[in-house]
């Protein structure tokens, strides 16, 4: 069954004003349990608008949304349930700090969903682990640590919460590549040792590629698709053409298969990559002799 | 809940009222609630009214917008006007037990309620059909006879402009934070008033904490670009009073005119 379902979907800001806006229109979405989704398009193109749905925070203008087959408009759903349920990390989540410490901070969450103490203390050093802070930071302020860390702690604060969908607006906004990469394989970690399913918003189609099982693709308020990532990256020239910047080793593949050599182009990675060039040598050189 | 907020809000649009010199539209304004204030009469009210509801058509602002705009003081109206009808001495007409409405108070409370609403909707309607910039630069411009007097008129004028300019970005960063705590489980909506107050706390500090860092930073890119106040300071836009704008302020006054007329005929 799947964890997220949305039915003709459609949002408009600022209703009846000459500010209106449409930011989500008519999305149409299956999403499975357990599944690891990149969702990415163009800077407005309704992502950050698409995943407030998905736990309440935004109620839509029309269509449904279910969270475990439950209608979360509907009368009898207690929507703090559902938050619980469906985490969401939002965009420069440091900006909702606001406790002493870190630990408190972090307990926030486990502290709303009424859990007892050892609990919610197993769970902070868990994800604390997990993160990437160390234990002596734990009893800090928050407002003394770098950016990139209290990024962390934030991101640690909705991940205690175990939620059984984990979203996040753009984790890696504003860090160093090595930084990015670190959280990015901490989240993957994390959904490795839960099998929750986390949805990851990201500008950045290298992250998504080497990161998502799945891609969720907006484009202008619409979807545009959700599919296999590979399936997606077949649809490279449709991408660029949306003005999304598809991976350079897949532009590379697109270029060499344009200029008349027969090579597959849904390649995304460094490490298909080599596999597929050393398979077309192979090929080549089979042929010659 | 805070989208309800419309105050200083503006409204784009290009009626005869939005072009209005906003240096005229304030005196209007004034002369407007003015009017509000002598008319000690129905009729003096209503031609208030009929002055209220034509610059409203001509500016072309929806209706349901000027509506939204009472939405917040219908709660202050209730309250003055339940005070007003019940607790006011004079000629009773009915009894309830203990409860008695007056002539007195009756008429205090609707001239009060008219008053109000008309008070807030001509306030409004400055503000949906003039842009915050403009609007400041009209003020500073009002005021500057005060300059002789060594009233920091520019720095007044740049705080209000400053302040206009980050209402909307602050009720914007409240709904984001608010969100993101609701996210977390945190609960606004129920409990006691003391479980309500405490449950501000995630909102309030992390505001706190960015408005601080919006000020610094403000303050420092307006020293990397040399700013020293007003002093030999040009401006882009510069005002410039037509024909309507006179003829603008005269019908105004005319109004304030006639009921001051109607207050010495009527009265
Ligand atoms: N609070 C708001 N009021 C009015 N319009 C809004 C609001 N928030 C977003 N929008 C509009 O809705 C559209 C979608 O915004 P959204 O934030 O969902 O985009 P996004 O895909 O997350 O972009 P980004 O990649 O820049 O974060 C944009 O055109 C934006 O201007
Ligand atoms: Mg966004």
């Amino acid at each position: 069954m799947s964890v997220i379902k949305t039915e003709n979907l459609t949002y408009t800001y600022s209703i009846g004003t000459p500010f209106e806006k449409t930011a989500v229109d008519n999305v149409n979405l299956e999403i499975e349990e357990g599944a690891l989704v990149g969702i990415i398009g163009h800077t407005g193109s309704g992502k950050s608008t698409l995943i407030q749905h998905f736990n309440g925070l935004v109620k839509p203008t029309s269509g449904k949304i279910y969270v475990d087959g439950q209608d979360i408009w509907a009368k009898e759903t207690k929507l703090r349930d559902i938050r619980f349920k469906v985490g969401l990390v939002f965009q420069y989540p440091e900006y909702q700090i606001f406790e002493e410490t870190v630990y408190k901070d972090i307990a926030f969450g486990p502290k709303n969903m009424g859990l007892p103490d050892e609990e919610i203390d197993r769970r902070i050093k868990e994800t604390a682990e997990l993160v990437g802070l160390h234990k002596e930071n734990l009893y800090k302020s928050p407002f003394e640590l770098s950016g990139g860390q209290k990024r962390r702690v934030a991101i640690a604060g909705v991940m205690a919460m175990e939620p059984k969908v984990l979203i996040l607006d753009e984790p890696t906004a504003g860090l160093d590549p090595k930084g990015r990469d670190k959280i990015l394989s901490q989240i993957k970690e994390y959904h490795q040792q839960k099998k929750s399913t986390v949805l990851l918003v990201s500008h950045s189609m290298e992250d998504v590629a080497k990161f998502a099982d799945k891609i969720l693709v907006m484009n202008k308020a619409q979807l545009f698709c959700y599919d296999d990532t590979p399936e997606v990256f077949k649809r490279a020239g449709e991408l660029s053409n949306m003005g999304l910047a598809v991976p350079q080793i897949t532009r590379v593949f697109n270029r060499l298969k344009q200029s008349g050599i027969d090579i597959r182009t849904d390649v995304y990675t460094t490490e298909f990559a080599r596999k597929t060039i050393l398979e077309y040598l192979e090929k080549r050189g089979g042929e010659r002799a | 809940m805070l989208k309800d907020i419309t105050i200083g809000q503006y409204f784009p649009g290009n009626s005869v009222i939005h072009r209005l010199d906003p240096r005229f539209k304030i005196i209007i304004t004034g002369v407007f609630i003015a009017m509000l204030f002598t008319a000690d009469n129905f009729i003096g009210l209503g031609i208030g009214m009929v002055f209220l509801l034509v610059s409203f058509l001509l500016s072309q602002i929806p209706f349901k917008l000027m509506l939204k705009s009472l939405k917040p003081i219908i709660p202050i109206i209730i309250f003055t006007s339940i005070l007003n009808l019940f607790f006011l001495d004079g000629v009773v007409l009915f009894k309830l037990g203990f409860i008695k409405v007056t002539y007195e108070g009756l008429r205090t409370s609707a001239f009060m309620i008219i008053r109000i609403v008309a008070l807030i909707m001509g306030s409004s309607l400055l503000t949906y059909t003039t842009s915050p910039i403009t609007l400041t630069d009209a003020i500073e411009r009002l005021l500057s006879p005060l300059k002789k007097l060594k009233f920091p008129v520019h720095e007044l004028a740049m705080m209000m402009t400053i302040a206009l300019r980050f209402i909307p970005t602050l009720i914007e960063e409240t709904d984001k934070i608010m969100s993101a705590q609701k996210a977390r489980g945190a609960d606004m909506e129920s409990g006691s008033l003391l479980q309500r107050a405490k449950a501000l706390t995630p909102i309030l500090i992390p505001l706190f904490v960015s408005a601080f860092r919006r000020a610094e930073e403000l303050a420092l890119a307006m020293e990397c670009r040399c700013y020293q106040g007003g002093d030999g300071r040009t401006r882009l836009r510069q005002l410039h009073s037509t024909g309507t704008d006179f003829f603008a302020l005269g019908i105004s006054i005319v109004f304030f005119d006639i009921i001051i007329l109607m207050n010495c005929f009527l009265g």
